[in-house]
């Protein structure tokens, strides 16, 4: 009967011990007319045995990326997740903690979260970091409200080119922070720093992802660049595993980095739990949402890890707060870290090398077998664009009865782009295995 | 303790990627990354024990007993973590077609169901990210109902109780909402002669948790709903403290028009120090329309994602919501089928032992049974021996034992909230109320005990004012 720990004697000594003869007693503060008489009408209750049995059922019902030949993408990757991160995170002391209000009790998770805090600061190349947010999307709801407060703005101004899912999160946020949201179209897959410049003008942030969804390098200098002549906050949007290649967002200019840490660490999961990251330069540090991990001492004088800058915080706060955020996804983050710990920064360049390799010769195949790319001017990191010749979701269907999920049919944000594949290749696909995705879409194509 | 970065050696390193013979990757000169992260440089044997180190100076439900009131504690079964491990469920693309993610929608489908019978309302999103995040998007359901209505410029207004959580507050400011607050009179209900005074033609609606977080039901619930409902409002319910009422009371049958159900409260998605959880909910047929899409609807045995809602706020987070957080509520919800309700019980019961073996040695400012959780107040030790409830708290790390959450809710000076939550044994309450008349006794005898803790921890008590001036907030690599 569940996860229940006493006997039929304790019970008695209990009641007993109350004063009262039996639990109903104790529910008679709920006014008659508001109990429910019950029983609840849900199935009856099952051993540990028949869930794995049930839940065996349920997850064979799904065509995951170890039966499907995979280059699904945009936004959630299939990198490889190595066994130290699910060792790690099964240690109950992680695993079952609350979050660490009482620091004596919690310096384990304060310190990881210390250390994942320096891994983002480094990824970035900012200042400061919180100790995670929900995902990739509301991260950039949080900048908007940040850069709000900033530059006393209203107006934030998003790329086109910016994964559309962030865009609908800011966008339903955006109401309720006062701000309106302008988007910038892409001029051939890619953000024109002078279009960008034109709608940056009183803009209280710019946000931008490099690469972009289309898989596209932006030039992101230019763009940052344009966002600070207009006093408006540049935000960059990056892919942590791109960032052993690529240059950090501090170094060319943002004022704030985000981003979806799934690639980092965690695995695929139907679209979460994951973690989403949220760095900038210390002058927004009292504008952070959320936890955030400070160094101190303790009364012997030894370093110790504590909550700090609280008075942000809800919990103190209140109405004034700088979020309503108290849950975050530390364990999710806690990945993230001992993940770029496992590879190093000599492994993480290595990931995106790789990556990068593997996706350039899946384009000079599909090339080779009369593939037109939609972007073919421009320079490209793990992911790309290719035309398809008929409506993608189409050829989608038709790879996946061969056992390929070729990638993500464009059409469904964009719809000029209705015949267009965007196809993923991370490290753990194989020169095989894209010959295969090649001959499959030579069958299915147009 | 050292960092990681601190034990990290150059070259030194745990992971290694195939590489396949290809020719090598191109980026433009601009865009190539200058100056490597300083990531750890460690081998795995090293990797492994640092973690373990870390693990080894942290305490969670699996540790030890954890009676922090508000956040639910309760044993984080293990098959849970077997069943989300498995590879159609952790291997499973968010944007797979939906006819290769059956077993997943249909999972996501039964647990709205249970969340159906268990709050009385129809609706359910499962989309929210935490109990926070469920919170601003009820607000934001809010909003557009009005809006819709045409009523949306007119009511500007939400009322919370003075024993709120912080996040209702920080929520009604993040959704563009004025703040009013109502006060608790002296049973721990409501105020209803003050909420009658500010319920008025520009409220929008009320949030509250109930019980409410002195783990009091408000025992006028059905006047409260009336006075809102008169008025054309609504009314939320944080639903932190769920773990009371299931199967007991149903927040829709209360009267309550919008509710988040916390899955890693109630329903044992294991708080990972700090997250992941999940916050979906619950509403009434009216509100269904503005719900966050993605949503999942059911076709005779077929089941897919409905992003088509014309009047939907839209999206409040990626993809359909923390998948692997259903994954184990679900599981957690099928063990206990229609004993829930029992577990409610337990809950309840064990929280009222303590109370009841607990009320002479502190004081209790509402003298009522309580509901999952109780608060006591050490403002007498404080006044009588210089000892607060910190020190209190503090002190039981000695003995290993998580100290509950202290100084909340506001209305209590020197609070102590106190939750046991169902699955703690009897000998593990004891052992609880041993330590804290303990406790209680040494704060007359020897003070500075209590002062000094605690004593045992892998540190001492902490500068948090420190933490804040100095603003360390990352490593500095010896700069």
């Amino acid at each position: 009967m569940g996860y229940l720990s006493l006997t039929d004697r304790d019970r008695e000594e209990m009641l007993a011990a109350i004063g009262v003869s039996s639990v109903d007693e104790l529910f008679e503060q709920i006014p008659a007319a508001v109990r429910y008489a019950g029983p609840l009408d849900v199935e009856p209750e099952l051993t540990e045995q028949e869930i794995v049995a049930l839940f065996e059922q349920l997850a064979a019902r799904n065509a995951h990326t170890g039966v499907e030949l995979s280059f699904l993408g945009a936004g959630v990757y299939d990198h490889y997740v190595p066994a130290v991160v699910d060792a790690v995170l099964s240690r109950g002391e992680f695993l079952t903690a609350y979050t660490p209000y009482q620091p004596e009790m919690s310096q384990g998770a304060l310190q990881a979260i210390f250390e994942y805090q320096t891994a983002i600061c480094e990824l970035t190349g900012m200042d400061v970091s919180n100790a995670s947010g929900y995902d990739g999307c509301t991260v950039a709801a949080d900048a908007c409200y940040i850069a709000k407060f900033a530059t006393g703005r209203t107006k934030i101004v998003l790329a086109e080119t910016l994964n559309p899912m962030v865009r609908q999160v800011v966008k339903t946020y955006a109401p309720g922070f006062g701000l309106e949201v302008v988007e910038v179209p892409h001029t051939d897959g890619a953000i024109d720093p002078d279009r960008l410049a034109t709608a940056t003008q009183d803009a209280a942030a710019v946000i931008f992802q490099q690469p972009n969804f289309f898989g596209v390098l932006e030039d992101v200098p230019a763009l940052a660049a344009a966002a600070n002549e207009a006093g408006a906050l540049p935000v960059a949007h990056v892919d942590p595993l791109s960032l052993g290649l690529l240059e950090a967002p501090g170094a060319y200019g943002c004022a704030l980095a985000i981003g979806e840490g799934q690639a980092a660490g965690n695995f695929q999961s139907y679209g979460g739990p994951h973690y989403g990251f949220l760095a900038s330069r210390t002058d927004f540090i009292r504008r952070l949402p959320g936890r955030i991990v400070g160094e101190t001492l303790d009364a012997a004088n030894e370093r110790g890890y504590v909550l700090t800058l609280q008075t942000r915080e809800q919990h103190i706060r209140r109405e004034k707060a700088t979020s309503n955020m108290t849950t975050n996804q530390t364990l999710l983050a806690l990945a993230g870290l001992v993940y770029l710990s496992w590879l190093g920064p000599q492994g993480l360049r290595e990931v995106g090398e790789v990556c990068t390799s593997l996706a350039a010769y899946a384009k000079s195949e599909l090339r080779a077998a009369g593939f037109e790319e939609v972007f073919s001017d421009r320079a490209t990191f793990k992911e790309f664009a290719i035309r398809v010749g008929r409506p993608a979701g189409e050829v989608v269907r038709a790879a996946r009865e061969l056992g390929v999920h070729p990638g993500y049919a464009l059409g469904r944000d964009y719809a000029s782009l209705d015949d267009a594949l965007l196809v993923a290749v991370t490290e753990k696909r194989t020169p095989a295995e894209i010959d295969r995705l090649v001959d499959v879409l030579r069958q299915v194509a147009g | 303790m050292e960092l990681i970065y601190e034990k990290s050696r150059p070259g030194r390193r745990a992971g290694r990627i195939p590489r396949p013979d290809l020719p090598a990757a191109v980026v433009p000169d601009a865009l190539r990354r200058a100056t490597p992260p300083r990531l750890p440089e460690i081998s795995e044997p090293e990797l492994v024990r640092h973690f373990t180190a870390l693990a080894d100076r942290n305490f969670g439900i699996d540790t030890g007993f954890y009676p922090l009131g508000s956040c639910t504690m309760k044993h984080n079964p293990r098959v849970n973590e077997r069943v989300v491990n498995l590879p159609g469920f952790r291997d499973l693309h968010p944007l797979q077609e939906d006819e290769g993610a059956q077993g997943a929608l249909d999972l996501m489908w039964r647990l709205e169901q249970y969340l159906v019978e268990m709050t009385g309302l129809p609706g359910i999103s499962l989309q929210p990210a935490a109990g926070s995040q469920g919170e601003l998007t009820g607000l934001m359901l809010m909003r557009a109902y009005f809006a819709d209505r045409g009523e949306g410029e007119q009511r500007d207004t939400i009322i919370t109780a003075d024993t709120a959580h912080g996040t209702n507050p920080a929520s009604v400011t993040m959704a563009g909402y004025k703040l009013e607050k109502v006060a608790t009179d002296e049973r721990g209900n409501l105020d209803l002669a003050d909420l009658r005074a500010k319920v008025n033609e520009r409220t929008a609606g009320l949030m509250l948790t109930n019980p409410s977080t002195l783990g009091l039901f408000d025992e006028g619930i059905e006047q409260v709903a009336e006075i809102f409902h008169d008025a054309g409002a609504l009314l939320y319910y944080d639903g932190a403290n769920l773990n009371a009422v299931v199967g007991k009371s149903r927040p829709g049958d209360m009267g309550f028009d919008i509710v988040h159900i916390n899955l890693h409260k109630t329903f044992s998605q294991p708080h990972g120090g700090g997250g992941p959880g999940g916050g979906p909910i619950a509403v009434r047929e009216t509100i269904e329309p503005f719900l966050p899409v993605p949503r999942v609807v059911r076709e005779g045995d077929t089941f897919r994602l409905d992003r088509d809602q014309p009047k939907s706020i839209g999206r409040v987070r990626g993809f359909a919501g923390p998948f692997g957080v259903f994954v184990r509520s679900y599981a957690f919800m099928r063990a206990y089928g229609p004993s829930l309700t029992e577990m409610s019980e337990v809950a309840v019961l064990n929280a009222n032992y303590l109370l009841a073996r607990l009320r002479d040695a502190y004081e209790l400012p509402y003298d009522r049974h309580c509901m999952h959780e109780f608060v006591l107040s050490a403002r007498q030790l404080k006044r009588e021996h210089g000892v607060s409830a910190l020190d209190i708290a503090k002190r039981l790390m000695d003995f290993d034992i998580h100290p509950p959450t202290v100084y909340f809710p506001l209305v209590v000076p020197e609070a102590l909230m106190i939750e046991p939550t169902e699955t703690e044994t009897k000998e593990r309450l004891d052992n609880f109320v041993d330590v804290m008349l303990q406790i209680a006794g040494e704060a007359a005898d020897s003070p500075e005990l209590l002062h000094d803790a605690p004593h045992s921890r892998p540190v001492r008590r902490l500068d948090e004012v420190r933490a804040a001036k100095e603003q360390t907030v990352r490593h500095g690599f010896g700069a």
